[in-house]
């Protein structure tokens, strides 16, 4: 993120409460995760320590310290979506996308594929319950997903069996 | 913003009156983030392209949610002097048929889920549609509309939320007005007593109570917050009430800003809701336009404002010491009380600060127009009011359902939401989220209301209302609310931080079929110690999923334990 993106997300904080997690936030939404150069640039503009800042992203989960892929698909793991088959969903995708890595319940689980292509991560809720189980590709919601219909949606995103 | 205008509520009422009954047909397709996922989305772009070719003789619109969200997507079509018919499941291929149909003066029957011949606002606004269409039936015929009844989503569903004229057409900003034109802060307070409003993001405390705590605290700077973080996973009330009807709770903490001597007030809002977010800030831009909110609000000496504060995920900011340390720009871990935040020196920036939930605040227009011994009537003498849940899981007819407080689980669960899935058995709910517990079905004649919730060992929580079947594994859902739990511990005190962990690993040992009945008892006495000292809610509350079903499901946890 260049030093003029920052200041001007910077410029529209005019009030110190909830600035430092909003302006965290954009970038997050911009960059797709927190760069660490990022992270120093604000430090130093805001005067706000380093390790503050540091607290924050790995405290919330919204936040992420590492690049993700092309696509990000997020599962949703909310209590709804959790007796409705997100587990399988999630054990569908990781094999599908080829993911050794075990998916844990983290709120911080973030995987990408070698290729750089797709990132899996999971969510607490997102409050999309009626139609669970849930998950998001890009910031588009899939509800009712099965094991099924996963290869069908991952398609539109270019994922071809391989 | 100097000298802003008189808000002009006639004009825009008349407005927003000739938006909701047009005098050509209406098309509203819902679009809160249900429906739009669902496919409304694309048919509301069908319809664009369909009624954009043929010129300029229907109204096209959007609106919110009517909570049947089994019944996704939506479209409500209101034709001059008959009834608003809500069609259900449509499809983008179905847009070309209703189009023609509403040409003619008609609707597509087969697709019709009801009609509403007049809707009450409650605020003391009825809108009369008119009558026909009388093979397509009435909405209080519908199973899962009539045993509910719609205070706080009184507009959801037939309203556009972002257009202002329309909800002060249906009542919108008439109890602002009056409060702060004709009322004392301490009458309006005093109105919110009366009512018994008690606190709906899940603990009860009575809401007029807190008002005037923080009214009565001194200083001359005073903060509210709403909380909209809705961190219980299976619950979306919060989400619906701000992408329907956002003006509502706009509204509602106007008149509690006044009420308390506020002149910010906060909105914390959780970053995994973007159209929440959209919605609310567009609902603000437009208050502030007509005077609503910035200084000297209808003409007064009142001055408001309102800003959104974007959460960033975490179940902890529940909390109200953890959401202040969060919107200060801290990790949200929080700290003894007291101080208590309506106390100097515990609120945001230490100043006293009244924390309300969403649907806390949307009540206050209805009980300021409607007055506090209207609202009363509503529930039980001490559970007054009605209360929306989010009616998920395994239930045959999911979505919001609005209901009196004191209701019970049975009208719930089978009335409503029709039983099962797919017709398999329902064997409990599970209420409160992570703090919460599950109730077994023979404990469905439970009343649903803050006390009778907390006898059966769950709580009432902010409304989440997950059916569990036949073939749910109850001690699989204590591990999953543990796992979660533990992982959003903040790490602060011990007994939540280690007590947690050590309970996980039990639950993990049992689940895999290597646990013995001295690890049951184990498992007890951890939740009877992380419950008892625990430094917050959090961890307090974490324990109830497995100790609710090891009361009521031991067999459960029997099967899988070595003999």
């Amino acid at each position: 993120m260049d030093e003029k993106t920052l200041d001007d997300v910077i410029s529209r904080y005019d009030s110190p409460s909830g600035r430092l997690l909003g302006i965290l936030g954009e970038i997050q939404n911009r960059e797709g995760y927190v760069p660490r150069d990022a992270l120093e640039m604000l430090s130093a503009k805001l005067d706000v320590r380093l390790s503050q800042l540091y607290g924050l992203v790995t405290f919330y989960s919204f936040f992420s310290l590492k690049p993700v892929g092309d696509h990000v698909i997020t599962v949703c793991m909310g209590t709804a979506c959790h007796v409705r088959g997100a587990v399988e969903v999630l054990a569908a995708l990781e094999q599908l996308l080829g993911i050794e890595d075990e998916a844990t319940q983290d709120g911080k689980f973030s995987v990408t594929t070698e290729d750089n292509r797709f990132t899996l991560e999971i969510a607490r809720c997102f409050g999309a319950c009626s139609m669970a189980p849930v998950v998001e590709i890009d910031g588009n919601l899939y509800g009712y997903v099965t094991p099924e219909t996963l290869p069908g949606i991952l398609g539109n995103y270019g994922w071809r069996e391989s | 913003m100097t000298g802003a205008a008189e808000a002009d509520l006639p004009a825009r009422e008349a407005a927003g009156l000739r938006k909701l009954k047009p005098d050509r047909p209406r098309i509203a397709v819902g679009l809160a983030t249900c429906g739009a996922a669902m496919g409304g989305d694309r048919v509301y772009r069908r319809f664009q392209e369909i009624i954009g070719a043929g010129g300029d003789d229907i109204m096209l619109t959007k609106t919110g949610c009517i909570g049947y969200c089994r019944e996704e997507p939506q479209v409500n079509i209101t034709i001059p002097g008959r009834p608003l018919v809500i069609l259900h499941r449509v499809d983008a291929d179905d847009v070309e048929e209703i189009v023609t149909a509403v040409r003619a003066g008609e609707v597509p029957y087969e697709m019709a889920l009801c009609r509403v011949p007049s809707w009450d606002h409650v605020t003391g606004t009825t809108v009369e549609y008119g009558g026909g269409f009388d093979r397509i039936p009435l909405y209080q015929d519908v199973r899962f509309f009539s045993h509910q009844k719609k205070v706080v989503l009184r507009n959801a569903g037939f309203i556009n939320p972002e257009d202002i004229d329309e909800y002060i057409a249906v009542g919108g900003y008439a109890a602002a007005k009056t409060a702060l034109t004709e009322m004392e802060p301490d009458a309006v307070v005093a109105e919110v007593e009366r009512s018994g409003l008690r606190g709906r993001g899940g603990a009860g405390f009575p809401t007029g109570l807190k008002w005037r705590i923080t009214r009565k605290a001194p200083g001359d700077e005073k903060y509210i917050i709403c909380n909209a973080d809705e961190g219980d996973p299976g619950a979306y009330m919060n989400r619906n009430e701000m992408e329907s009807d956002p003006h509502m709770l706009i509204e509602g903490m106007i008149i509690g800003a006044y009420a308390i001597g506020a002149r910010e007030g906060l909105i914390y809002l959780r970053a995994e809701y973007p159209l929440a977010i959209r919605r609310l800030e567009l609902a603000i831009a437009q208050a502030r336009t007509c005077g609503l909110l910035g200084e000297r609000i209808f003409g007064t000496g009142f001055d408001f404002e309102i800003r959104i504060v974007t959460g960033a995920g975490a179940f902890v900011c529940g909390e109200s010491t953890a959401l202040i340390a969060s919107i200060e720009g801290r990790t949200g871990r929080p700290h003894p009380r007291p101080p208590r935040l309506t106390d100097i020196g515990g609120g945001l920036w230490k100043k006293p600060t009244d924390l309300n939930n969403v649907e806390t605040w949307c009540n206050v227009p209805v009980i300021i127009q409607n007055g506090g011994d209207w609202y009363a009537r509503i529930g039980t003498e001490k559970n007054t009011g009605t209360k929306v849940f989010s009616l998920v899981g395994k239930v045959d007819r999911v979505g919001l359902v609005e209901v009196p407080l004191g209701t019970s689980l049975n009208t719930i669960v089978f009335d409503i939401g029709n039983g099962g899935s797919q017709g398999k058995k329902v064997k409990a709910v599970q209420t409160g989220g992570p703090s919460g517990g599950c109730i077994p079905v023979r404990l469905f004649d439970t009343p649903v209301d803050y006390e009778n919730l907390n006898r059966v060992g769950s709580i009432m929580g902010s409304g989440g209302i997950v059916v569990m079947d036949e073939e749910t594994n109850m001690v699989d859902i204590a591990r999953y609310f543990v796992n979660f739990a533990t992982g959003e511990s903040c790490g602060k005190c011990v007994p939540c931080r280690e007590g947690l962990k050590h309970t996980l690993l039990l639950l993990n040992k049992i689940m895999a079929g290597k646990g013995t009945e001295k690890d049951l008892d184990t498992l007890g006495l951890l939740a009877d110690t992380i419950q008892k000292t625990s430094l917050c809610g959090l961890g307090q509350l974490a324990p109830n999923p497995v100790l609710t079903t090891l009361a009521y499901f031991r067999e459960e946890y029997g099967a899988l334990v070595k003999k």
